[in-house]
């Protein structure tokens, strides 16, 4: 029965601004598939709506000078898509993006959505952290940037502080033999959640491994960065031992729950399985990249 | 059996509803309002199992915007020691069901109704509703509830002369079990379970009522039976039927879900007390709480043969959850389980079993895909051990003509055989398969039913024919009358319109439920029809001054005969309804029947799944349904049954499960955590129809709409053990089980 307002800025210093005065009642809006669908179920009531949509950095896609990208809190998973550039560089992160929801849900949700959503098995967010990206953020006491392992606190909960919101994406440049995937396990085949996520993103010298991120999600109350997968893979040939050591890497970092959506033994299995899975279609990529 | 020239029956005209649901224009039940309309919501338990103390309801009717409540002291009382039957509910239950009266007995049972200005507002006033509860033990699960010390759900339910949850039980038999298995060379028995399954129509419950100062009473809703609503809201309220007038609405999708009504006697009350309109709609957490489902179950099937692979006994137990209240399908399943087989000796016996979760509703065939899993699934194993192919056991052992069914019927002409020799010679059962793939293979049974049903067959002025019947439209049933009504008249099935009318408007039609749609609508609209034809030919008989008998109806036009021939223009329909008002008045004719000579329904499938052993994910590769349709009106719909069918099967064989939590709450009440299968999910399923005209019938109809759900589990559970080699007993077969299922030595052997 309480009233609800509704802005649409056109720039990043009006939304801060009226996002930060109104001090915890207000939500970003920006694809809101997921925050529409909390409202209805009476999960949250915000009292203003500030949606991101219409200012001009939240939206954009830049591919900088260096190779690397630069892509808005609030871009669509369809936009994204569409870039021209972006999906043969990052076919990982864009994959996770593309397995959210459906083609109604594509043309709305955002990364930044899923990020700032704080779901530990939210898609997007293992491939980003596994690309090794960062997230800039813009609030009241002005711009900071962060990797984005460091943006979920928990289920839910974020390390944005009040008033700030996340701006924008920067994935860093791509060495030659550079490729990423991403998988998860989801007992239908689209329109489910992760039961298990797992992005990979490495890159191979001569068949060897040089360099590799590893990040897995739905198995912990935050998405991992499970670095001891990673310094695994580097400096081998993605060797059948390699492959397991790092698969018992992302199993041991499994601090998962039993729940409706998958039991602990199963959950810590998968992760296992997943990781090589991931691993050898990255490695395919990065072969041919 | 119509031999005519069949220009409109067996072709796949344009469905008369596709337009209007594409476009959004099709009115569901939510899609109506009234000026003046409230808003009316319910309170529901948060207890699975507790005694109602008392309920206040004062703050809430004190609260700006509230214009009425009810409690279970506004709804009608059943004594529990009379029962009152209707259809196959007792109106006991369905008002203890609607709103709880001595005690609440599952998580979501309503409690009291709000009605309000706005949604909100009732949904305030229900937190304002104070309740004071008893909190009593519970038990969710059937082997909970059979426990010596289970809490009771009802005092005045007894079995063996003590109170129990066990609510009812059933039994077929035939012959002589024991000396049938003395006769066997070998006997495999296995005990399976089954969880409760939701229909998982799309739109939620939803109705509008009107109840005016003078009684009269408008229900705008969806359902599969506006009479049934009639007549369960008349129960429950007082209302004499003669002034409740049911107005279905465009319905989305029902399974058996909506022939019992749950919002529509609270909001006539509603609107009986407030004086306005109240409009109801069920979120879908509401329907996954308080709706359906079908029956979890737990069953033992032991199955005898001979050598050569003669059934020669079997015998079934079938325990089935019904829920809060008694009336769990027990007949489908105790019933259908062994009638594909001509077995001599059978003893198939069902209890009904009552535990703290929502009554259960019909569910496409109830019961019998219950019953078919267990089996069919052991029948594999006897094939296994005779080292017979599966469908050559079922072929040797298959019912037909003559043979007596152990639930009672001699069958007269079945295609059974047929399903099963069709789908021996299909190039699918010949197809290669890999590593971790496999084939298996079962049939079903369904009664189907006849019943009631009604229908007005009239003569539109400009010379077009508008066809009223009485039944929900939930599979096609209009686009196939239409074939049915232009074939007989001879016109071409546009000028056909089929409209599905209201208690007030249509003569008593039973449910849509049972298969029995098309079965028993076709027989009064084919009657009517040949009425009408009768009318026509009189008409023009009277044009031409001759007798009537020497008048023939031929591709939609009168032509004189006999003597006659040649002698007149023959007249077209138009053309005599143009002149009807002076040959004798308006041009029509409606009947009314209790119809029978439904008969039952049988189907094969085979399936193919390929296993992911590392996750533990089966995936259906393909699927192909044999089924004796009777004859296919509208061959298009009737491949969507089948396929419909499949696709259930396919959930509740692999996915959906309702899971609940410590506190004996539902903890997956939406389509995210309850998995149906998604479109991507499937492979294209595949549908054999296989014509045995049902003798009993004008156009050879028989009910195709459940049997395609019965044999499914059982496929995909045979295909599974196929490709694994390992068998799993309970259903789903969800990714954490199956993997859990697998160890070292049976993915070697697999391999
Ligand atoms: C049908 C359906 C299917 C789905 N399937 C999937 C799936 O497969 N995988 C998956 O991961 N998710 C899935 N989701 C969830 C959801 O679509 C994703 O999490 C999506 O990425 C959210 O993005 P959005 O732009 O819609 O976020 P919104 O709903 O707009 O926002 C989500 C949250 O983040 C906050 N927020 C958004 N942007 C910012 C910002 N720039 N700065 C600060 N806070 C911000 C909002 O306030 C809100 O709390 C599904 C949802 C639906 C409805």
């Amino acid at each position: 029965m309480t009233d609800m307002r509704y802005l649409a800025p056109s720039t990043l210093d009006e939304a801060v601004g009226a996002f930060a005065a109104a001090a915890g009642a207000a939500r970003i809006l920006a694809g809101g598939t997921d925050i529409l669908v909390q409202m209805r179920a009476g999960m949250v009531q915000p009292g203003l709506i500030v949606d991101i949509k219409k200012i001009p950095e939240l939206t954009g896609i830049e591919e900088t000078a260096d190779g690397g990208f630069v892509i808005g809190a609030a871009v669509s998973g369809a936009v994204l898509y569409e870039h021209p550039r972006f999906g043969e560089v990052w076919p990982g992160v864009l994959e996770a993006i593309n397995l959210i929801g459906s083609t109604q849900v594509q043309g709305r949700a955002s990364a930044g959505g899923n990020l700032c959503n704080g779901s530990p098995a939210g898609d997007s967010v293992p491939a980003m952290i596994a690309a090794g990206a960062t997230v800039t953020v813009q609030g009241p006491n002005g711009r900071r940037q962060m990797p984005v392992e460091a943006v979920p606190a928990g289920p839910g909960r974020t390390n944005l502080t009040p008033g700030e919101i996340l701006v924008s994406f920067t994935l860093p440049p791509r060495a030659k033999g550079a490729s990423d995937a991403y998988l998860r396990m989801i007992p239908r085949t689209e329109m489910d959640i992760a039961v298990v996520g797992c992005g990979v993103n490495l890159t191979l010298k001569d068949g060897v491994c040089t360099a590799a991120r590893v990040g897995l999600g739905a198995v912990a109350p935050t998405v991992l960065l499970v670095e001891a997968a990673a310094k695994a893979l580097i400096g081998s040939k993605l060797d059948d031992a390699a492959i397991e050591t790092a698969a018992a890497a992302c199993r041991a970092a499994c601090r998962p729950i039993d729940d409706k959506r998958g039991t602990i033994v199963y959950r810590t299995k998968v992760a296992g399985v997943l990781l090589k899975r991931t691993v050898a279609i990255a490695a395919d990529r990065a072969g041919r990249a | 059996m119509n031999e005519i020239s069949n220009k409109w029956i067996g072709t796949n005209t344009i469905r008369p509803d596709g337009a209007d649901k594409v476009t959004g224009r099709a009115a569901y039940a939510a899609d109506t309002s009234m000026p003046g309309m409230i808003w009316g919501r319910v309170l529901r338990s948060p207890h699975p199992h507790a005694r109602i103390k008392s309920i206040d309801t004062s703050k809430a009717e004190a609260l700006q915007g509230v214009k009425a409540v009810v409690t279970s002291k506004d709804i009608v009382e059943f004594p529990v020691d009379k029962p009152v039957a209707l259809g196959i509910q007792d109106m006991r239950w369905m008002s203890r069901n609607v709103m709880a009266r001595e005690k609440a007995l599952f998580h979501g049972h309503p409690v009291a109704a709000v009605a309000a200005m706005s949604e909100a507002i009732a949904a305030e006033a229900c937190k304002l509703i104070e309740v004071d509860y008893e909190v009593l033990p519970w038990a969710i699960e059937i082997e909970d509830a059979l426990k010596p010390d289970a809490p009771i759900l009802h005092d005045f339910v007894q079995f063996e002369g003590k109170p129990s949850n066990i609510a009812g039980t059933l039994e077929h038999k035939l012959g002589d079990i024991e000396a049938g298995f003395a006769k066997a060379d070998v006997v495999i028995e296995r005990s399976f379970t089954t969880r409760p399954v939701h229909q998982g129509y799309i739109e939620t419950h939803a109705c509008l009522v009107s109840v005016l100062s003078d009684g009269k009473t408008t229900i705008w809703s969806s359902s599969q039976g506006q009479f049934m609503v009639r007549a369960m809201t008349s129960l429950l309220t007082g209302i004499p039927q003669s002034s409740i007038r049911a107005i279905p609405a465009e319905i989305g999708g029902g399974f058996g879900g909506k022939t019992i009504v749950y919002l529509e006697p609270l909001a006539t009350m509603l609107s009986k007390k407030s004086g306005r309109p109240v409009k109801m709609v069920m979120s879908r957490e509401e329907v996954m709480r308080a709706t359906g489902p079908t029956s979890g179950s737990t069953s033992t099937v032991k199955i005898g043969a001979t050598k050569d692979g003669t059934i020669v006994a079997a015998q079934g137990v079938f325990y089935l959850q019904a829920g809060c209240f008694p009336g769990s399908p027990i007949r489908g399943a105790a019933g259908c389980a062994f009638a594909p087989y001509n077995i001599a000796n059978v003893v198939s016996r069902g209890f009904d079993v009552v535990s703290n979760r929502s009554k259960v509703a019909a569910y496409r065939a109830p019961g019998a895909p219950i019953g078919a899993y267990a089996v069919e699934c052991v029948l594999d194993e006897v094939a296994e051990a005779l080292k017979i192919d599966p469908l050559d056991l079922r072929i040797k052992n298959a019912a037909r003509e003559g043979t007596k069914a152990a639930h009672g019927p001699v069958y007269p002409r079945i295609g059974l055989l047929e399903t099963m020799e069709s789908a021996r010679k299909h190039p699918h059962y010949k197809a290669p398969l890999g590593k971790f793939q496999g084939r298996g293979v079962a049939s079903g049974y369904w009664f189907n039913a006849g019943g009631e049903s009604s229908a007005q067959v009239n003569i539109t002025e400009d010379g077009n024919v508008v066809v009223t019947t009485g039944h929900p439209d939930i599979g096609g049933s209009r686009a196939a009358i239409a074939n049915i009504a232009a074939e007989l008249l001879g016109i071409d099935y546009r000028r056909v319109s089929v409209l599905i009318g209201d208690t007030a408007t249509v003569g008593y039609s039973n449910l849509t439920g049972g298969s029995r749609v098309l079965f028993a609508s076709a027989i009064v609209v084919t009657d009517s029809a040949e009425q009408v034809i009768g009318q026509l030919k009189a008409r023009a008989a009277k044009i031409w001054g001759i007798s009537a008998d020497a008048v023939v109806w031929e591709n939609g036009e009168a032509r004189p005969s006999g003597d006659h021939t040649g002698n007149f223009p023959t007249m077209t329909l138009a053309e005599i309804a143009a002149k009807a008002t002076e040959t004798g008045g308006p041009i029509g004719a409606g009947v009314q029947l209790n119809t029978t000579g439904a008969e039952g329904g049988f189907s094969t499938h085979i399936c193919d799944v390929e296993v992911d052993v590392d996750l533990g994910i089966v995936r259906v590769l393909r699927y192909t349904s044999f089924q004796d349709v009777g004859r296919a009106i509208h061959p298009a719909y009737v491949e969507g049954q089948i396929q419909g069918g499949a696709v259930q099967g396919i959930g509740w064989a692999l996915n959906e499960e309702y899971i609940y939590n410590k506190k004996g709450h539902v903890d997956n009440p939406g389509f995210l955590d309850y998995r149906m299968p998604v479109c991507s999910d499937m492979p294209m399923l595949d549908a054999v129809m296989i014509e045995i005209p049902n003798p009993k019938h004008p156009q050879g109809v028989r009910g195709v709409g459940e049997v395609p759900l019965v044999p499914v589990m059982a496929a995909v559970a045979n295909a599974v053990h196929s490709a694994l080699g390992k068998r799993y007993y309970s259903l789903p077969m969800s990714p954490p089980k199956v993997l859990e299922g697998l160890d070292e030595g049976t993915l070697q052997a697999a391999e």
